[in-house]
């Protein structure tokens, strides 16, 4: 067994074991610790693929920016425990389940994709994933790609971004006005 | 794949644990050089009794707050009350493994060279900012554990502060990572050559101030310290701790301080370099990494004297000119210094001296013109008004 096993082994179950307490947690703090806690394990997982720019990214962008204004959120408005039943009532509940069946039909066919296929686990995929560690990504590529081969995706990804942000400011200029 | 037990596991423990260890003395260091500089700046003596000019005063305080009654009140969530601290050590210890102290210096007897620098990774900044934005946690868990409203606010400040200041922090050393062609501390540290005009924060000079402001705030130092404001939180998100979680927030809060300096004597202040003296005994030798040391040590402790300086000459900002600050100065300011760089990177060639003056001519720009918007601003509704609908979390009002 490999460090890289091993390291791969603990960063699984600490991001399993994230996952599974951000659902069973009853109060929404707990919920969004756990959450941070899974990316920054999923972080560790990408340094293992040797994809370092992500890795950091994964954990400036999710866990250092979007889970502080989560727990803001929830700070801010003093959410309290969630009740047994929870949130998950009439309509809602019909989605969840939909939404759930779906997920676990992904899940089991990636996980039959994967012990089928023979191209996974075997001598030659496994040489190109340690050539991949022993050589991480560099960042300079990936700043080339996004603007050679990946311009469109990219610039459609910032349009996007863009509007959102007008729409965000829209949205607060009309609250100040009825205010006044 | 063959290990040299001798080279990749001692020589990184030993690395790892001296660094480790000067940081904790570097913590006791700045407590004393803390209450004694500010003695001296407030024209008073300052803690003189313990030890010849007070030096062991940081170990008598060490061993009243491990003696003192370890005190969990009983309305706090204990779990993450207890861990709060931790989560904002950790953190500020963690980040200092990027930083390089000195080039690579060679040991007869060993195969590779030594670099002085716990680990090289070609990410280097990011992880700082990865591993800075983790640091807001430990603020915020350990003010909505206390379960106290004083301290409650002070965790809803200091996370809005950070994620405003965090923008200018990343957003400011762009300009250096474009001229450095990389993101590693190593290769940013040893573009910057031996003298001082060479150095990045005569070239990106906006950006070094933008960089050096949104530290501090970072760092809840005075004068951006609205999370622990104490005429008006009593101490913001510790108020509810004490004995030696309280000692441990404090130490944080220092360990923060020296590795921010160390960072920005990286990133704008030419690292180890200084004239030439860093090659003195040759390049590689003992001498000259030791020789490197002591100039990272010199540079970053003169910065931290900057930190102290700061904090009894400037008063604190009120909440809403925290964000304007934040939002309408400093993040234009960093912004600017990016068009700038790459524009005239470009034009003249990679000329460092027009990309300097290029820097501050575009940040004055900025600044007036932001400065000229906010008069006009304010001139249209009343001065009372403005502040009122700027302030969002400055009284108890905003919890209800």
């Amino acid at each position: 067994m490999t460090a890289e096993m091993i390291l791969f082994f603990i960063f699984g179950a600490v991001s399993l074991i994230g996952a599974i307490s951000v659902i069973s947690f009853r109060h929404p703090i707990y919920s969004a610790l756990s959450l941070i806690v899974t990316f920054f394990s999923q972080a560790g997982l990408f340094v293992l693929l040797g994809a370092h720019f992500v890795a950091a990214v994964q954990v400036i962008v999710y866990a250092g920016a979007i889970m502080v204004l989560f727990l803001f959120v929830i700070m801010l408005l003093n959410l309290g425990t969630l009740s047994a039943q929870g949130a998950l009532t009439g309509k809602l509940k019909g989605v969840a389940v939909v939404l759930g069946i779906l997920l676990a039909a992904q899940g089991i066919f990636i996980a039959v994709n994967a012990f089928t296929d023979t191209e996974v686990g075997s001598a030659d995929a496994m040489e190109r994933a340690t050539a991949r560690v022993t050589n991480p990504i560099e960042t300079s590529d990936i700043g080339e790609l996004l603007f050679t081969e990946y311009l469109l995706p990219f610039e459609v990804t910032s349009l996007i971004l863009l509007a959102a942000l007008i729409g965000v400011i829209v949205l607060v200029k009309r609250d100040n006005q009825t205010e006044s | 794949m063959e290990i040299n037990i001798l080279e990749q596991i001692t020589i990184p423990i030993i690395k790892i644990l001296f660094i480790a260890h000067l940081l904790i003395i570097g913590v006791m260091a700045m407590i004393w050089s803390e209450r004694r500089v500010s003695g001296w700046i407030q024209d008073r003596l300052g803690p003189n009794r313990v030890g010849p000019q007070g030096l062991l005063q940081p170990i008598a305080d060490g061993i009243k707050f491990l003696f003192k009654e370890d005190l969990i009140p009983n309305h706090v969530d204990k779990p993450l009350y207890v861990l709060a601290p931790a989560m904002l050590l950790v953190p500020a210890m963690i980040t200092i493994a990027v930083v390089p102290f000195g080039g690579d210096i060679t040991i007869t007897g060993l195969d590779d060279p030594i670099s002085l620098q716990i680990a090289d990774i070609n990410v280097g900044i990011l992880y700082i900012l990865a591993i800075a934005s983790l640091g807001v946690y430990g603020v915020v868990i350990g003010a909505w554990a206390s379960n106290n409203k004083y301290s409650l606010l002070g965790g809803l400040r200091s996370s809005a502060q950070m994620i405003s200041y965090e923008l200018t922090l990343g957003l400011a050393i762009i300009g250096v990572l474009m001229l450095s062609e990389s993101l590693s501390l190593r290769t940013i540290a040893e573009e910057q050559g031996s003298n001082m005009w060479e150095w990045n924060f005569l070239i990106h000079f906006p950006a070094f101030l933008a960089f050096t402001t949104a530290m501090f705030a970072e760092t809840n130092r005075l004068p951006f310290d609205l999370a622990e404001a104490e005429q008006e939180l009593v101490a913001g998100y510790h108020t509810e701790y004490s004995s030696m979680k309280f000692a441990i927030f404090f130490m944080a809060e220092y360990m923060n301080m020296i590795v921010g300096s160390a960072v920005v004597v990286t990133l704008f202040l030419g690292g180890w370099h200084f004239f030439g003296l860093e090659n003195i005994g040759g390049e590689g030798s003992i001498l000259s990494g030791i020789i490197s040391f002591a100039i990272f040590f010199i540079k970053t402790g003169i910065f931290l004297f900057i930190f102290i300086w700061v904090r009894w000459t400037l008063p604190r900002f009120r909440y809403d000119q925290l964000m304007n600050f934040g939002w309408k100065f400093l993040l234009p300011v960093a912004l600017t210094s990016i068009v700038v760089t790459g524009t005239l990177w470009v034009v003249t060639n990679g000329n460092r001296l027009w990309i300097g003056i290029g820097n501050v001519v575009a940040a004055f720009i900025v600044v007036a013109v932001v400065a000229g918007m906010l008069a006009l601003d304010n001139n249209s509704k009343s001065s009372t008004q403005a502040i009122l609908d700027a302030a969002p979390l400055r009284g108890l009002d905003a919890v209800e």
